[in-house]
């Protein structure tokens, strides 16, 4: 924009063209060995991850359990936001605090005292486990992302629909969700995003034979890195990117005009 | 009948509303007038119940309404920022009342397409609300408090957002439909002109406090404080103190220890004030009631000797400024209309006039402690 704004200088362009290198050239190799075969380009790998059962569940389990903890948190997230931003009580200072805890927390101390906590209840580990664990880090993104809707939007609105009558059940559905839809929406993506590929709290809350496809990717590497290990990472790649332009494309179209 | 008994509303530490009492009858277009800060807002969002009253009762048509939520009042209000539904149509918007209020929809359309041609606004039914200019938003506002047949409808500083000329159009409407409808209207303004030209009654306010409640033309000849005079209109003030008193006259000594005389109004609207002797008072004239003189009158009216400061031509008046030459203070401000005689009068400036009144003219009223005096 600015044409007074000086050019970096050379050193600068050089430390940021090796650090690209070391982002990017590692997961281009990755890319490019999944369609690689020993002579020429394949689709092969891919066809075998298909069709391999194991696979194809630790597919279906992240799936499930990425889509039921989003779930739960857009609920949670958002009744959560609303309290914050819509209410006055007391501790709404330590409550708002403690939403944003988990965030910073190292994944390994959530995970292990979310392992112990289990253990201690007699919860048997499985899906229903690493749903409820998951829960606990992404439900603190949809709070924020619905409370910066939520922030963006003139209190005056919700006002203005209980003045011409409607009920706080109907203020709610007729005006404030469709207002911070566009929140909830990112919030979700981000969480399923998020859950999708976490690894570490899944590691700790996971049982036996409930493999999610980040597991599953891990204990195929213990037998050495495959061309199919490289397929497998690629899809979740490509997912995760779609996630986040997604998300990146919404907030640019309803970002305050 | 809307009547608001003792209310005060307090933030805290601060007091938005000190023991306010207003009645307002139905079928009035009523102002709440008053500086920037002095409650306006707060008082109108109680009795729309958006706001809980700290003290004091509300009550509309006999029954107690402070406690009933807002949803449940059947009053409709027009915010200052409009506070359209961006996500609706301009149709949809209006008809969010109704749909409400589970109104069957070829009712719904009917009455929203009657109310979209009264604001002049039946060809934007299927626009998006953000691509409306002000003043179309602003009907579309207006629409959708009125399509609900409001028993009160409350209006914060609807026009303030408004270009001149835009708001003068407004204003037209605003009053042509309040008569048409013959609707409560409570209108709040900062805007004393505004206040003046549409209501049958204004309540001006200062400091959380109503100072006074009357006609236009009760709020502008015979302002009850200080306060009152000084915020509607331009007006000129003298300090002084009461002096002597007769029959039907009342002196007052002012800082030239000549005494003024103060007569009731002719038609007797304002009676002869009642002070003591010696009691602090200011005394209030309208630039409108004040004539410029060469050369001293008579002893039957109030004079002020003084020298021509400055004369501004504004078409249909001319505006006269006078220093007196007994006080220190501000100037005096004597407006002219133009009609033929005065035209020819011609005044120069520094020259040594004569600012006269008549006895029935002028205001005694007690000393206000928040006006700089003078
Ligand atoms: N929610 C609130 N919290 C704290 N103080 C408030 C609140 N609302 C109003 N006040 C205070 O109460 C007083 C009256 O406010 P109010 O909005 O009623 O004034 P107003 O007459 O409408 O002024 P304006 O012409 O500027 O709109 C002000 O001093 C204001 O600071
Ligand atoms: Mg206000």
């Amino acid at each position: 924009m600015s044409s007074t704004k000086p050019k970096p200088s050379r050193f600068y362009g050089v430390i940021s063209a090796l650090t690209f290198i070391m982002i990017y050239v590692p997961l281009a190799t990755l890319v490019v060995f999944s369609f690689r075969a020993p002579t020429g380009w394949t689709f092969d790998w891919y066809t075998k991850i298909f069709s391999d059962q194991q696979i194809i569940e630790a597919l279906g389990m992240s799936f499930f359990v990425g889509t039921v903890s989003t779930a739960i948190s857009i609920v949670l997230g958002t009744a959560a936001a609303l309290t914050l931003e819509r209410t006055r009580f007391k501790g709404r200072g330590a409550f708002d605090i403690l939403t944003h805890i988990p965030i910073i927390m190292p994944e390994t101390v959530m995970g292990l005292s979310l392992l112990i906590w289990f253990v201690f209840l007699g919860v048997t580990l499985g899906s229903f486990s690493m749903i409820v664990a998951h829960v606990t880090f992404t439900l603190s993104y949809v709070i924020i992302t619905v409370r910066t809707r939520l922030q963006g939007m003139d209190p005056q609105m919700e006002e203005a629909a209980r003045d011409l009558g409607a009920s706080p059940w109907q203020t709610f559905w007729k005006v404030t969700f469709p207002l911070v839809r566009p929140g909830i929406v990112s919030g979700g993506l981000l969480a399923f995003t998020l859950s999708f590929d976490d690894f570490l709290v899944t590691f700790f809350t996971a049982g036996a034979g409930s493999d999610t496809l980040p597991m599953k990717i891990y204990s195929m590497t213990k037998y050495g890195v495959s061309p199919e290990i490289n397929a497998l990472s690629t899809l979740m790649l490509v997912l995760t990117l779609v996630g986040v332009l997604v998300i990146g494309a919404r907030e640019k179209l309803s970002s305050p005009r | 009948m809307l009547e608001v008994r003792n209310v005060s509303r307090t933030y805290g530490e601060a007091h938005a509303l000190r023991d306010v009492s207003v009645t307002i009858q139905d079928g009035q277009f009523f102002s709440l007038l008053g500086p920037s800060g002095c409650g306006k807002t707060t008082l109108l969002r109680i009795i729309a119940g958006f706001e809980d009253p700290s003290q004091g009762q509300v009550f509309h048509k006999e029954k107690r309404i402070d406690n009933v939520p807002a949803n449940r009042r059947r009053f409709n209000m027009v915010f200052q920022r409009y506070a359209l539904f961006p996500h609706l149509n301009v149709k949809q918007n209006v008809a969010f009342g109704l749909q409400m209020k589970k109104t069957p929809s070829a009712e719904v359309e009917q009455r929203v397409s009657e109310m979209l041609s009264m604001v002049q606004m039946e060809t934007y039914g299927t626009r998006g609300v953000t691509t409306l200019s002000g003043g179309q938003q602003q009907r579309v506002a207006l629409a959708r408090a009125l399509v609900n047949r409001p028993e009160i409808l409350l209006l914060d500083e609807p026009l303030s957002a408004l270009d001149l000329k835009l708001r003068q159009q407004m204003q037209v409407e605003l009053l042509s439909i309040q008569r048409r409808l013959k609707h409560t209207f409570i209108f709040v303004t900062h805007d004393q002109e505004e206040a003046l030209t549409l209501s049958d009654r204004v309540a001006v306010m200062n400091k959380g406090r109503i100072e006074q409640v009357g006609t236009p033309q009760e709020i502008y000849e015979y302002p009850k404080t200080e306060f009152v005079a000084r915020f509607i209109g331009s007006i000129n003030v003298l300090g002084g103190e009461v002096g002597d008193g007769a029959a039907d006259s009342l002196s007052f000594v002012g800082p030239g220890k000549r005494p003024f005389i103060i007569k009731a109004s002719r038609d007797g609207s304002r009676p002869l004030p009642s002070f003591a002797k010696g009691t602090k008072v200011s005394l209030l004239v309208r630039p409108e009631k004040l004539k410029l003189l060469k050369s001293a009158p008579g002893p039957e009216q109030n004079t002020l000797e003084g020298t021509l400061k400055e004369v501004l031509y504004q078409g249909p008046i001319t505006q006269l400024f006078v220093q007196p030459k007994e006080t220190q203070g501000p100037v005096w401000v004597i407006s002219q209309p133009n009609t033929a005689v005065t035209a020819r009068k011609q005044f120069n400036l520094g020259e040594k006039v004569y600012v006269s009144w008549l006895p029935e003219d002028c205001l005694l009223l007690e000393k206000d402690g928040n006006g700089s005096g003078g």
